[in-house]
């Protein structure tokens, strides 16, 4: 019944009604004036959607005849994506409040892309997976350029659009061709027809749909437009790319694998395989000449996701549960990083340069210290929460028999610590250069202690991650079985 | 007689002239928004034939979404090239580079 199908779907029906209507409420009263206000609305509607959808989300619920499947995998995407959104729209708000960049599209977009991101997660069909990617890029192209009248921005923009553009194409050509030889857009229709070996069309499809989510997923040798992307946008919506979209667009790379290509693991595996250790060595050797820090968290992203994409390689549930594990405190150490990357300031001007850091810890003594904490979880020095993200999927694609991946992890794991540690060296070691005079706006400074805390103290035995380990194997063996 | 393959063929040529002009274009950024309408276009060829071949109307339904998404991105596209013509003066592929990875 159309009914139960839209009460399946409601979340969304939500966030994309709200959207419609907070452009159309903001467009004919004050226009910007109303900016701040709806910033705030977002986030807040954000947080209540996920918490709806994490208490009251249960079982599998299949709407419009499989086209959108609400599982326990999409519920964990989603939540994880709806409460680093808000985090971030939060975050932003003071930044771009005080470079007059707080337009009330900002939100709106968010909202909007936040839609596709969660319809992306869900989809059980090509089509849903096509419709949600592209709100989701539209969004984001137009955030991307949304400080008009800087070249940089617009360029950023530009970039992103072409490149995006164009992995959008090889996605779609990638679906057509697996509808061809599949018979069918349904991800049920065709891991039924890849049953027992796929034919040489649908491997075609397979390798056009995956070369797709790996420029989504910025993984090398498709990452190019990512550094760009980083450093043109405004710092707030770098910090956005950097954590909502990678969880979505990870999410769905997983599902489109396992959910209609499960059958057939053999097949992609060595594909992602390499996409996870180009990714990662990419990322450790290229961030290594980096003096922009959005630069290096673009290229510290990148390595990121090759990480998360080797617990996708090992191709089983416990590779999944890594997976997610490990997008769940990337996103959180991302968060933390931004918000101290947004308080960098001289003279009321963003400052991005790493150089800018030296002798931090005598100013700004406890931000440095969660700055430190950050930069070693990152890293992957135990015992912060990156550690046990590494840990995870290093164990994973260990299990699921890609050793070789898993050796090649950790010296890419090593690599990438020097351009980290660089930066605490320059913030305890550094000469004085008074490079940065900002003030720490409440917002950003609260959220950095509370992520810092979180990073640093959740190895403690009594706390065992927040439960996230558990949390994550049962949205894993939704996906899997 | 013109069969399935036939329709393949020209929709993968068209595709790879698309990823070329991608690449090799070193002139105006129009032409790469051209060279992504022809890249989603032969797309449409396949969903198309492939719908015919199968006798199955969700790839014609694909279709259509596809138009429609094209178009939007299309708009997009072209108001993000003004801005940055607005900025720049220029909409040389060459002069997209103040940013260098």
């Amino acid at each position: 019944m159309i009914g139960a199908d839209i009460q399946i779907l409601l979340p969304e029906i939500v966030l994309a009604v709200y959207a419609m209507l907070a452009l159309l409420g903001a467009v004919y009263t004050t226009k910007d004036g109303a900016a701040s206000l709806l910033t705030w609305m977002t986030s807040g509607l954000f947080v209540l959607l996920a918490l709806a959808i994490g208490v009251n989300g249960a079982g599998t619920n299949i709407a419009f005849n499989g086209m959108f499947v609400d599982d326990g995998f999409a519920r964990f995407a989603k939540v994880t994506i709806l409460l680093s959104a808000a985090v971030v729209l939060l975050m932003s708000e003071g930044y771009m409040q005080r470079r007059g960049l707080l337009r009330f599209e900002y939100p709106v977009l968010i909202a909007l892309a936040v839609v596709g991101m969660m319809v992306m997660v869900s989809a059980g069909d090509l089509m849903a997976l096509y419709m949600g990617l592209e709100l989701q890029s539209l969004a984001l192209y137009v955030v991307a350029s949304l400080r008009r009248d800087s070249v940089k921005s617009t360029e950023a923009g530009l970039k992103y659009f072409v490149l995006g553009a164009l992995s959008s194409g090889l996605l779609l050509y990638g679906a057509s061709l697996t509808y061809g030889f599949a018979g069918t857009t349904l991800f049920t229709g065709i891991i039924a027809a890849a049953d027992g070996g796929a034919s040489l069309g649908l491997l075609f499809g397979l390798v056009f749909l995956i070369a797709g989510f790996a420029f989504k997923v910025s993984a090398a040798p498709f990452h190019m437009w990512t550094p760009d992307v980083y450093e043109g946008s405004p710092t707030p919506v770098t910090a956005f790319f950097a954590t909502a979209p990678k969880v979505a667009a990870i999410a769905l790379f997983a599902r489109v694998v396992h959910d209609a290509f499960g059958g057939i693991v053999g097949e992609w595996q060595q594909i992602v395989a390499f996409l996870a250790v180009a990714s990662m060595f990419l990322g450790a050797i290229a961030a290594i000449g980096q003096t922009n820090i959005k630069r290096l968290m673009a290229y510290s992203s990148i390595s990121h996701m090759g990480f998360a994409m080797m617990g996708l390689a090992a191709g089983t549930v416990g590779g999944v549960q890594a997976m997610l594990v490990y997008v769940v405190i990337y996103v959180t150490m991302n968060i933390g990083t931004f918000a101290l990357i947004l308080t960098m300031e001289k003279d009321g001007l963003p400052v991005t340069n790493i150089t800018a850091l030296k002798s931090y810890a005598k100013r700004q003594p406890l931000l440095a210290l969660v700055m430190l904490v950050m930069m070693f979880s990152l890293a992957g020095v135990p015992p912060m929460l990156g550690f046990f993200g590494k840990y995870a999927v290093l164990l994973a694609a260990y299990q699921g028999g890609l050793a070789w991946l898993a050796v090649a992890g950790v010296i890419a794991s090593v690599i990438s610590a020097f351009y980290y540690l660089r930066i605490v060296y320059y913030m305890y070691f550094g000469e004085d250069s008074q490079a940065l005079d900002g003030r720490t706006p409440p917002v950003l400074w609260v959220t950095a202690v509370v992520t810092g805390a979180i990073i640093g103290l959740a190895w403690i035995p009594g706390i065992n991650l927040f439960g996230l380990d558990p949390m994550a194997a049962a949205a894993a063996a939704t996906l899997v079985n | 007689m013109i069969g399935l393959e036939h329709y393949l063929a020209v929709a993968s040529a068209l595709f790879v002239i698309g990823i070329f002009g991608l690449f090799l274009n070193r002139k105006n950024v129009i032409i790469l928004l051209m060279s992504i309408e022809l890249m989603l276009l032969a797309v449409n060829i396949n969903l198309v034939a492939f719908s015919a071949y199968l006798g199955d109307l969700v790839g014609q339904v694909f279709t259509l979404f596809v138009l429609t998404v094209a178009a939007a991105e299309a708009a997009i596209g072209l108001a993000i090239l003004v801005c940055f013509f607005r900025n720049r003066g220029t909409i040389d592929v060459e002069d997209v580079n103040v940013m260098k990875g």
